[in-house]
C-alpha cells in the first residue's frame, strides 16, 4: 500500500467544484511533480491534504499510511509526518521564527508538555541554516513578517528541514524565485532526500519545468480542470517545456470526448483520464 | 477549527478568586457618609488638615454625578459598600509577623519569594491596610523610602503634605472625590536626587472580603535625575456580589529623572476598577506607564502624564484582555504643555467570549509647545463574533510645529493564521495562544523578564479553552 492514496477527491470552496475526482498515489522516496495551469486545482489540492478548512471536501477518500487523512486535524497530520511548503505563507506578528519552530519541532517530535531543549534546537537549526545558506537574523524576525517573497520560500524550506516530514507537499515554492535562488532551494531539497535514505516523499507542485532540472521528479502528472490528465516519466515534463499546456489541453479535449462518448475509462498510451 | 467561545472566565479558571475567612480588627458598617469619613482618620489618628481633606472630598463626591461617557457604572450601589477594612493591628516588616491566615494568602501569590528572588522592596495591602511593607537596607541607606501612605504621613508629614493630591486634586472627577474621601494604605515612594534603584519595588493589593471597597492612595515622588521601578499587582476572590476598587497615583518625576510604573492587574470579574492613575513630568524627565489589564469586570483607568518642561517624555503601553462580561476600557492621556515634548501611546486590547476592550485616549497639545512628538499607536484583536472592541482617540493639537502619527487597526485571529500554525504541529489552543501572544508582545518585551513571563501565564490561562 502506498503512503499516500488520495481516491476520487472531490472539493469544493464555497459553491463551486475545484477538484472534480483526483486520484494519485505517492510513497515515501518518491518525487512527484504536479504540474498545470493556473486554476487547474494543484494548490487547492495541497491545501485539502493539508486540512485547510477553507475548503469542503463532497466526496472520495484519502489514507495517509492506511489511515483516514481527512479525519485529522491539520496538527495530527503535521505531528504524522505530513508537510506543506505554502505558496502564501501568512504572517504571525509577534512571534519570532525561533520560537515558532522550536514549538514545531518540538511538536513533530512529540514532546508534550515541554519543549524540544534549547541547546539540542540551537544546533539543530544552525545546521539547516547553514546548509539552506539562510541569514540566521530571520529566526530573530517575526513569523514571515515583513519577508520578501524570497525570504518567505526559503523559510519555508527551513521549516520543512526542521520538521523532518515522511511526505511534503511543496506548493510552487520555485514560483518568485531567481534561477539562484532555486538551486540553493533545490540544493536543500536534494540533501533532505538523500539524507533521508527513502523515508521522504515528495509532491513538488510547479507551473514551470525549471524546477524540475535541480530536483528530479520520479514521476510526472499533469492537472486540468480540477483532474489529473496525464500522468508519466520525467520526460513528460520535457514535453511539456515543448509544447506547453495548450498541447496537452488539445490532447486532453480529444480524449474527454471519447471517454464520454463511452462512459469508461480510457488509456491511450501514457494518456489516460478517470471519469468520474 | 473555528474559533469557538466555550468558557469565559469561570471560578474554576480563576486562581485567586479564593478566599479566607474574615478574621478582622476593625469592619465599618456597610454605606458611606461623614460619620464613616470622620471615623476613618481617627482610627488612623491623622492631623487635622487631613480630616478636612476627606470630608471637603467627601462633599465633591456626594455633588458629583457619576460619569456617564464610559463604561457602565449604573449598578454600583455605594451604600453596599464597606469602605474600610482593618485586618491587623499594625503593619509589619518581616513576614513572620504577618498574621498567619493573611500571609498565607501572600503566600500563595508568590509575593514574598518574589520580593526575595528579584525585588528592592515589597508592601502588602489587604483590604483597607497595608499589613506589609519593607525595603531592602542598601536602599534604605542612600535615602530611599518605600512605606504605606499612612505610615509616610506619620513618619514623614511634610513631603507628604507637600505632595499630597497636587497632581490629582479631589476635584478631578467623582471617583477620586471617593478615593480622596475614605483612601487608605497605598505606597509612598520617595527616590533622593540621583539614586537609581534599579530593580523594581512592588506592592501587591489583595480585596478578601465581599462587598468590599478597597481605596489606597499612591505618591511616587523621583528627586532630579533619580530612577525608579514600581509594580503593583492586585487580585480578589470571587464572590456573586461586586466589589470596588477606587485607586489613586501620583507620580512627581522631576528634572531629568525617570520613572516606570508597572501595573498587572487580575482582578476578580465582579470587581469594578476605576483608577485615576497621573503623573506631572519636569523638564527631560520620563514616566512610563506600562498597564496590563486582565482582569475585572469594568475597569476605566486612563493613566496621565502632563508634560510641564521641555523635554519631557511619556510613554504609555498597555494590554486589556476583556473575556465574558467584562468590560475594558483602558487607554492614556498624554498633555504637552512645554516645548519639545515627546509621548508615545500603545495600546492592544483582546477582546473574546463576548467580551468588550479598547482604548480611550487624549493627546493634548497646547499652543506653544511646539516641537512636540505624539505617536499613538492601538490595535484590537477579536477572537470572535460576539466580542466587541471601541476605540476613541481625542486629539486636541493648538500648536502648528508638531509631529503626530495616530495608527488604529482592528484584527480577527484568521482561520488562515491558526492553520499556518496547526500545519507545522502546533494544536489549536497553543496555536491560538502563540497569536495572542505575538499580539501583545511588543507590550511584554517591555516588561521584567519575572512579569512578562507571569503576563504571558496569565493570557495562556484566559486563553484556555478558546478553540473548539
Amino acid at each position: 500500500m502506498a503512503d499516500l492514496e488520495i481516491r476520487d477527491l472531490t472539493v469544493q470552496v464555497e459553491d463551486k467544484v475545484i477538484l472534480k475526482g483526483a486520484n494519485l498515489t505517492l510513497s515515501k522516496g518518491e518525487v512527484h511533480a504536479l504540474m498545470g495551469p493556473n486554476g487547474s486545482g494543484k494548490s487547492t489540492l495541497a491545501n485539502v491534504l493539508m486540512g485547510n478548512p477553507f475548503y469542503q471536501v463532497v466526496k472520495g477518500e484519502v489514507l495517509y499510511k492506511g489511515q483516514d487523512l481527512l479525519a485529522m486535524s491539520p496538527d495530527e497530520r503535521a505531528r504524522r509526518g505530513l508537510f506543506i511548503a505554502f505558496q502564501y505563507p501568512v504572517s504571525i506578528p509577534g512571534v519570532t521564527m525561533s520560537s515558532f519552530l522550536r514549538t514545531a519541532v518540538s511538536a513533530r517530535r512529540g514532546y508534550d508538555k515541554e519543549l524540544m531543549p534549547v541547546g539540542e534546537f540551537q544546533k539543530l537549526l544552525k545546521q539547516k541554516m547553514d546548509e539552506l545558506k539562510i541569514e540566521p537574523a530571520i529566526v530573530s524576525r517575526y513569523v514571515n513578517e515583513g519577508f520578501s517573497g524570497g525570504e518567505k520560500k526559503r523559510a519555508e524550506i527551513l521549516q520543512m528541514a526542521m520538521l523532518e516530514p515522511e511526505i511534503a507537499i511543496m506548493d510552487e515554492t520555485d514560483s518568485g524565485l531567481d534561477i539562484d535562488s532555486v538551486k540553493v532551494v533545490s540544493d536543500g531539497v536534494n540533501r533532505m532526500l538523500e539524507r533521508a535514505k527513502g523515508a521522504m516523499g515528495i509532491l513538488l507542485i510547479t507551473h514551470y519545468s525549471r524546477i524540475l532540472h535541480f530536483i528530479k521528479p520520479s514521476y510526472v502528472h499533469v492537472m486540468f480542470d480540477g483532474r489529473f490528465v496525464v500522468s508519466g516519466g520525467p520526460d513528460l515534463a520535457e514535453e511539456l517545456e515543448q509544447s506547453g499546456y495548450e498541447g496537452i489541453k488539445a490532447q486532453f479535449e480529444v480524449i474527454a470526448a471519447e471517454v464520454q462518448a463511452e462512459g469508461a475509462v480510457r488509456r491511450a498510451g501514457k494518456v489516460f483520464w478517470v471519469a468520474h | 477549527m473555528a474559533v469557538t467561545n466555550q468558557l469565559g472566565i469561570d471560578p474554576d479558571k480563576y486562581k485567586w478568586g479564593f478566599h479566607d475567612p474574615e478574621k478582622y480588627v476593625y469592619k465599618s458598617r456597610k454605606g458611606l457618609d461623614r460619620e464613616i469619613v470622620e471615623m476613618i482618620s481617627s482610627m488612623k489618628n491623622e492631623p487635622e488638615w487631613m480630616r478636612a481633606y476627606r470630608l471637603h472630598s467627601l462633599e465633591h463626591f456626594q455633588q458629583r454625578p457619576m460619569p456617564v461617557w464610559g463604561a457602565n457604572l449604573a449598578q454600583i450601589d455605594f451604600n453596599d459598600i464597606y469602605y474600610y477594612l482593618k485586618p491587623t493591628e499594625k503593619k509589619e516588616r518581616s513576614w513572620d509577623e504577618v498574621p498567619e491566615n493573611i500571609k498565607n494568602t501572600f503566600e500563595k501569590l508568590g509575593i514574598p519569594e518574589a520580593e526575595r528572588k528579584f525585588l528592592a522592596g515589597a508592601g502588602a495591602q489587604y483590604e483597607s491596610e497595608s499589613v506589609y511593607h519593607n525595603l531592602k537596607e542598601e536602599w534604605e541607606k542612600l535615602g530611599v523610602i518605600f512605606l504605606d501612605t499612612d505610615s509616610a504621613l506619620r513618619e514623614h508629614p511634610d513631603i507628604v503634605r507637600e505632595y499630597f493630591g497636587t497632581v490629582v486634586p479631589p476635584e478631578d472627577n467623582k471617583l477620586a472625590a471617593l478615593n480622596s474621601a475614605v483612601w487608605s494604605g497605598g505606597s509612598f515612594v520617595y527616590v533622593p536626587a540621583g539614586v537609581h534603584v534599579d530593580i523594581p519595588l512592588q506592592a501587591y493589593f489583595r480585596i478578601n472580603a465581599q462587598n468590599m471597597g478597597q481605596f489606597e492612595r499612591t505618591l511616587i515622588i523621583c528627586e532630579p535625575g533619580s530612577y525608579v521601578h514600581y509594580v503593583e499587582g492586585c487580585t480578589a476572590p470571587i464572590y456573586t456580589t461586586d466589589s470596588l476598587h477606587s485607586a489613586v497615583v501620583e507620580i512627581i518625576v522631576k528634572e531629568g529623572a525617570r520613572c516606570r510604573y508597572t501595573t498587572i492587574q487580575n482582578w476578580s470579574t465582579n470587581t469594578y476598577n476605576l483608577v485615576t492613575k497621573r503623573a506631572v513630568a519636569y523638564r527631560d524627565a520620563t514616566m512610563e506607564w506600562i498597564d496590563g489589564n486582565l482582569g475585572s469586570k469594568i475597569t476605566m483607568k486612563y493613566p496621565s502624564v502632563y508634560m510641564v518642561e521641555p523635554g519631557a517624555k511619556a510613554e504609555i503601553l498597555s494590554v486589556a484582555f476583556a473575556g465574558r462580561g467584562q468590560h475594558q476600557d483602558p487607554g492614556g492621556k498624554v498633555i504637552h504643555a512645554a516645548p519639545h515634548t515627546q509621548s508615545v501611546i500603545v495600546s492592544k486590547s483582546i477582546a473574546k467570549d463576548g467580551g468588550r476592550a479598547g482604548y480611550r485616549g487624549l493627546v493634548k497639545i497646547y499652543s506653544g509647545a511646539n516641537g512636540s512628538k505624539s505617536a499613538v499607536r492601538c490595535d484590537a484583536l477579536i477572537l470572535d463574533d460576539q466580542s466587541r472592541s471601541d476605540t476613541y482617540p481625542t486629539m486636541e493639537i493648538d500648536e502648528q510645529d508638531v509631529s503626530i502619527t495616530h495608527e488604529a487597526t482592528v484584527s480577527k485571529v484568521s482561520d488562515e493564521q491558526l492553520f499556518y500554525l496547526m500545519s507545522r504541529g502546533v494544536k489549536a489552543d497553543e496555536a491560538m495562544n502563540m497569536i495572542v501572544r505575538g499580539f501583545v508582545e511588543p507590550i511584554v518585551k517591555e516588561l521584567p523578564l519575572e512579569y512578562a513571563v507571569e503576563l504571558n501565564r496569565l493570557i495562556a490561562l484566559e486563553m484556555e479553552g478558546s478553540v473548539g
